[in-house]
C-alpha cells in the first residue's frame, strides 16, 4: 500500500494504517545503519531539495542522509544565501524548484501552512520539516517508531506532554500520531503555554506536572524556546524550570522504565536536565538515529514505494 | 429619461408596500407607484417575478482610491455596487493618503461624480494620518461631505482621544464608527482564537480583543451621549453588550458582515488567504449570536466591508497575507440565501437592514419607494440563483472564499437617483 497523498503535511491527515506502514517501513530502514556501505538505489535520479526557512541542524541533516542513503541528489537552500533574501515569495520560489527538477521539496518554515502554499503551486512530493507552530510530522513519526521500538507497543500506553504546548509543532504532530495509534495523551505546561481547547484534539490537559508524571509511560520534553519569556508568557526560567523541570528525583518517582523523550536540541538545566537527558530512561540519541529511518521510509513510500510485494531494502 | 419597472413585487415597509406595482421614474425622481401603469416613451423594464426594493446602501466599503488604484478605484468599486445592488456606499478613510482634510474628501466626491457608478458617501478620519492620537478637522471634513468618522482598520487605542472625538463628533451629528479592538490581545494573530487556531498552529486572536473595546466605546458613548456605530460586529459577547446598551438607552448601532454571519473559523483549515480577514471569522457559537442579533435588531445594519487585496498580497504565507475580502457582489445573495431564504429574515426586514437601517445611521434622507421622492431602486430575482465566480467581478479584485458557492439572489438592476446604473441583460425588453 502506498501513501494515499503526494505529500506529507502533518499527521492530522493521515489515517492510522498509513502511519503504521510508514513505521512499519522505517524498521528495515534502520538495518542500514549496520551496515558497511550505507547505500540504497532506490531514489536514484530523484532530485530533493532541501529548503530552510529556520535554522536547523539535526531535521536538516536527517533529511540530507536519509535522501543521500537513498541516492537522491540533495540540495540544500539557506534562505540567507538565496533570492529569498532579495524579497522572492515563497511561491515564487516553490515555482523555480519545480523548474528545476525537483521532486522531493523538505520544506522547514516558521509560518503555518507554509508547505500547504508550496505543495498547492508544484508538482513535487513536498515534505512538512515543520511549519510554524503546526506540524513536525517527521519528528512525530520517529518518536513513535523510538516509543515502539522501546515499549514494544504504542497502544494503551499513557503519554505525558510537557512544556510549551501552544508554540510546539512537535506537541501538535505527537497528539494527532499518538492519538490515532490508541495512546492515552496528556499535555502539560504553564497555563499560558497551553492553547485554547487542545483537548478537542484527543488530548489531556494539566498544568499539575506531578499529576501528568504519575502514571505516565513515556515522558516527551519540549524545547523551551527562552525568548517566551520576554513576551510575559511566564515569570523567569528559573520559575520555569522549578515547576516544569524534568530532574532525576521527578523521574524516579514515575513508573520504573519510563521512557523520556525529548526532540533536541535541549536546554538542559531548564526543562531537563543533563542527567536526565543521557540516563538510561532517556532516549534522545536514539531518536536521532531513527529519525534517518523514519524519513528514509517516508521519502520511499511518497516516491511509490511500499505496494504489495516489494521488498524495502 | 423616463423608466418604467412593470409587474414587480414592490417591498417597502417603511411606504406600507409589499404588492405588484409599476413603479415610474422621471427626471431622476419616482413619480407613481400604481398598478397598470403606461408611460408613452418611458424606458420599460419588465420585472414581473422579480422584487423591488428601495436602493440597498452598503455602509463599509474600502474603495481604495486614492492610493491603492491596482487593488481598486472608484470607478470599479462603485460598478460592483451597481452590480451588487447597492445604490450607494460608504467607503472608509484608509486610503492613501488618508481622507484626514477636507481636500481629500472633496477629492474622492469628485472623482465619483466623474467616474462612480453609485452614490459615494465619504467617511472621514476620527484622527490625524489615522494615527490615533490628534483630532483631524472634523468639522472641515463635514462640510466638504462626510458622512461620519473612523479610523477603521485601527481602533483609537487611547480612551481620551475616543472620548473627545465622540464629544467633538455629536456637534455635527455625526457618527463615530469604531473598529474595536484591542491592539495588544490581538498582536501578531491571524486568525479567531480557539480550537481551529490550535490545530492549525495559528496564532489566534481572541473574542476579548473585540469585546473589551466594544464595551469600552458603549461606556464612552454613554459618557458623551455621541452617537457610536459599531463596525463589523463578529462575536457574541459584542452582540449581548449592544443588545444592553440599548435597552439602556445609549446611541449605539452596530452592523454585521456577510462572512461572519455565514463562515466559521473552520473554513481556516486549509490555509486559504482569502478567509483572512479582520475581526477574524469566528466560532459557531458566535454566527448563531449574529443571526440572532440580526433577526431581532440589535444589529441594524447588513455590511460587506468590502476590502480589495491584489493577488499577491494574498498568495503568501497566511500570517503574511493581507486581511480582508471583497463582498460587494455577493453581499446581497449571501443575506438572501442564508437569511432571507431559511426564513430567518423576512424581505421587509432585509430593507431595513440593507436600506434603512444604514441610511438611519449616517443621518441619510432615505424615503424609499415614494412618489417625489429621489429614485433609489434595487430589483432583485431572490429565486434565480448563480455559481459565484470571482474572474467576472467588476471589483479589480478576487480576494473572496465563496468562490464557487452556489447563491441565490441575482441583481437584476440598480437605479441611482433615476439612473439606470446596473441592469442585467435579460431585463430589458
Amino acid at each position: 500500500m502506498p501513501m494515499r497523498h503526494k505529500d506529507l503535511l502533518g499527521l492530522e491527515y493521515l489515517e492510522r494504517d498509513e502511519i503504521e506502514l510508514v513505521l512499519d517501513t522505517a524498521v528495515p530502514m534502520k538495518e542500514i545503519f549496520t551496515r558497511d556501505i550505507r547505500k540504497l538505489p532506490t531514489l536514484r535520479g530523484k532530485t530533493m531539495v532541501n529548503l530552510f526557512y529556520e535554522p536547523s541542524t539535526r531535521t536538516r541533516t536527517s533529511f540530507e542522509l536519509a535522501g543521500k542513503w537513498m541516492s537522491a541528489d540533495v540540495t540544500n537552500i539557506a534562505t540567507s544565501t538565496s533570492s529569498v533574501a532579495k524579497g522572492e515569495s515563497l511561491k515564487d520560489t516553490a515555482r523555480t524548484l519545480e523548474a528545476l527538477g525537483a521532486n522531493f521539496v523538505v520544506i522547514r518554515h516558521q509560518m503555518a501552512g507554509a508547505p500547504h502554499l508550496v505543495a498547492r503551486t508544484v508538482k513535487a512530493s513536498v515534505v512538512n520539516a515543520g511549519d510554524g507552530r503546526h506540524e513536525h510530522p517527521t519528528q512525530a513519526l520517529l518518536d513513535l517508531f523510538t516509543i515502539r521500538e522501546r515499549l514494544g507497543r504504542i497502544e494503551g500506553l499513557k503519554v505525558a506532554i510537557v512544556g510549551d504546548i501552544l508554540h510546539s509543532r512537535v506537541a501538535r504532530s505527537n497528539i494527532w500520531g499518538l492519538a490515532k495509534l490508541g495512546a492515552h495523551v496528556t499535555v502539560c505546561g504553564p497555563r499560558t503555554l497551553i492553547p485554547p481547547d487542545v483537548s478537542r484534539m484527543g488530548a489531556e490537559v494539566t498544568c499539575d506536572l506531578r499529576e501528568a508524571l504519575a502514571d505516565a509511560d513515556v515522558v516527551n520534553v519540549l524545547r523551551l524556546q527562552l525568548e517566551r519569556q520576554k513576551k510575559g508568557l511566564f515569570p523567569s526560567i528559573r520559575e520555569y524550570s522549578d515547576l516544569y523541570g524534568i530532574t532525576r528525583e521527578r523521574v524516579e518517582k514515575c513508573k520504573p522504565g519510563v521512557l523520556i523523550l525529548h526532540p533536541g536540541p535541549a536546554n538542559l538545566g531548564v526543562e531537563i536536565t543533563e542527567e536526565v537527558a543521557e540516563s538510561p530512561n532517556a532516549a534522545v540519541h536514539q531518536q536521532v538515529t531513527n529519525g534517518v529511518a523514519c524519513r528514509m521510509a517516508v521519502l520511499y513510500l511518497l516516491s511509490g514505494g511500499g505496494r504489495p510485494g516489494e521488498v524495502v531494502a | 429619461m423616463r423608466l418604467l419597472l412593470k409587474g414587480g413585487r414592490v417591498v417597502d415597509p417603511r411606504n406600507g408596500l409589499d404588492e405588484t406595482k409599476d413603479v415610474l421614474v422621471d427626471d431622476g425622481r419616482v413619480l407613481t407607484v400604481d398598478s397598470g401603469i403606461e408611460a408613452e416613451g418611458a424606458r420599460v423594464l419588465d420585472v414581473r417575478e422579480k422584487t423591488v426594493l428601495p436602493g440597498l446602501i452598503d455602509i463599509h466599503v474600502h474603495l481604495r482610491e486614492p492610493g491603492r488604484e491596482d487593488e481598486e478605484t472608484i470607478e470599479t468599486g462603485t460598478l460592483a455596487a451597481a452590480r451588487g445592488g447597492f445604490a450607494a456606499v460608504a467607503c472608509m478613510p484608509n486610503t492613501d493618503p488618508p481622507l484626514d482634510t477636507g481636500a481629500a474628501v472633496r477629492f474622492v466626491l469628485s472623482r465619483a461624480r466623474e467616474t462612480g457608478r453609485v452614490r459615494v458617501l465619504p467617511v472621514g478620519a476620527i484622527t490625524r494620518g489615522l494615527a490615533g492620537a490628534e483630532l483631524a478637522e472634523i468639522g472641515e471634513l463635514r462640510r466638504a461631505g462626510a458622512v461620519g468618522i473612523s479610523d477603521d482598520g485601527r481602533p483609537v487605542t487611547n480612551s481620551r482621544v475616543m472620548r473627545h472625538a465622540m464629544e467633538y463628533a455629536s456637534m455635527f451629528g455625526m457618527p463615530v464608527i469604531s473598529h474595536a479592538e484591542d491592539v495588544h490581545l490581538a498582536e501578531g494573530g491571524a486568525m479567531n482564537e480557539g480550537y481551529w487556531s490550535t490545530r492549525l498552529g495559528l496564532p489566534g486572536i481572541p473574542a476579548a480583543a473585540e469585546e473589551s473595546m466594544v464595551a469600552r466605546d458603549i461606556f464612552l458613548a454613554e459618557l458623551t451621549g455621541a452617537r457610536l456605530h459599531i463596525a463589523h460586529v463578529s462575536t457574541a459577547g459584542s452582540c449581548e453588550l449592544i443588545r444592553r446598551a440599548k435597552e439602556r438607552g445609549i446611541r449605539v448601532t452596530c452592523e454585521a458582515t456577510p462572512h461572519h454571519f455565514t463562515l466559521t473559523d473552520e473554513a481556516v483549515a486549509g490555509y486559504d488567504t482569502n478567509t483572512k480577514v479582520n475581526p477574524p471569522l469566528r466560532a459557531a457559537r458566535d454566527v448563531e449570536a449574529l443571526l440572532q442579533g440580526l433577526a431581532d435588531g440589535t444589529i441594524d445594519a447588513i455590511a460587506s466591508d468590502h476590502a480589495p487585496h491584489t493577488t499577491e498580497e494574498k498568495e503568501v504565507e497566511y500570517e503574511l497575507a493581507a486581511f480582508g475580502m471583497i463582498g460587494l457582489e455577493t453581499s446581497l445573495a449571501l443575506a438572501i440565501t442564508e437569511l432571507v431564504r431559511p426564513g430567518l429574515l423576512t424581505l421587509e426586514q432585509l430593507v431595513e437592514r440593507m436600506a434603512y437601517g444604514p441610511a438611519s445611521i449616517l443621518g441619510l434622507d432615505w424615503p424609499g419607494i415614494a412618489p417625489g421622492a429621489e429614485a433609489n431602486i434595487t430589483v432583485v430575482d431572490p429565486d434565480a440563483s448563480f455559481v459565484v465566480d470571482p474572474t467576472g467581478f467588476a471589483s479589480l479584485s478576487r480576494n473572496t472564499p465563496f468562490g464557487g458557492r452556489r447563491l441565490f439572489g441575482r441583481v437584476v438592476a440598480t437605479i441611482v437617483a433615476g439612473r439606470l446604473a446596473y441592469e442585467a441583460c435579460e431585463a430589458a425588453v
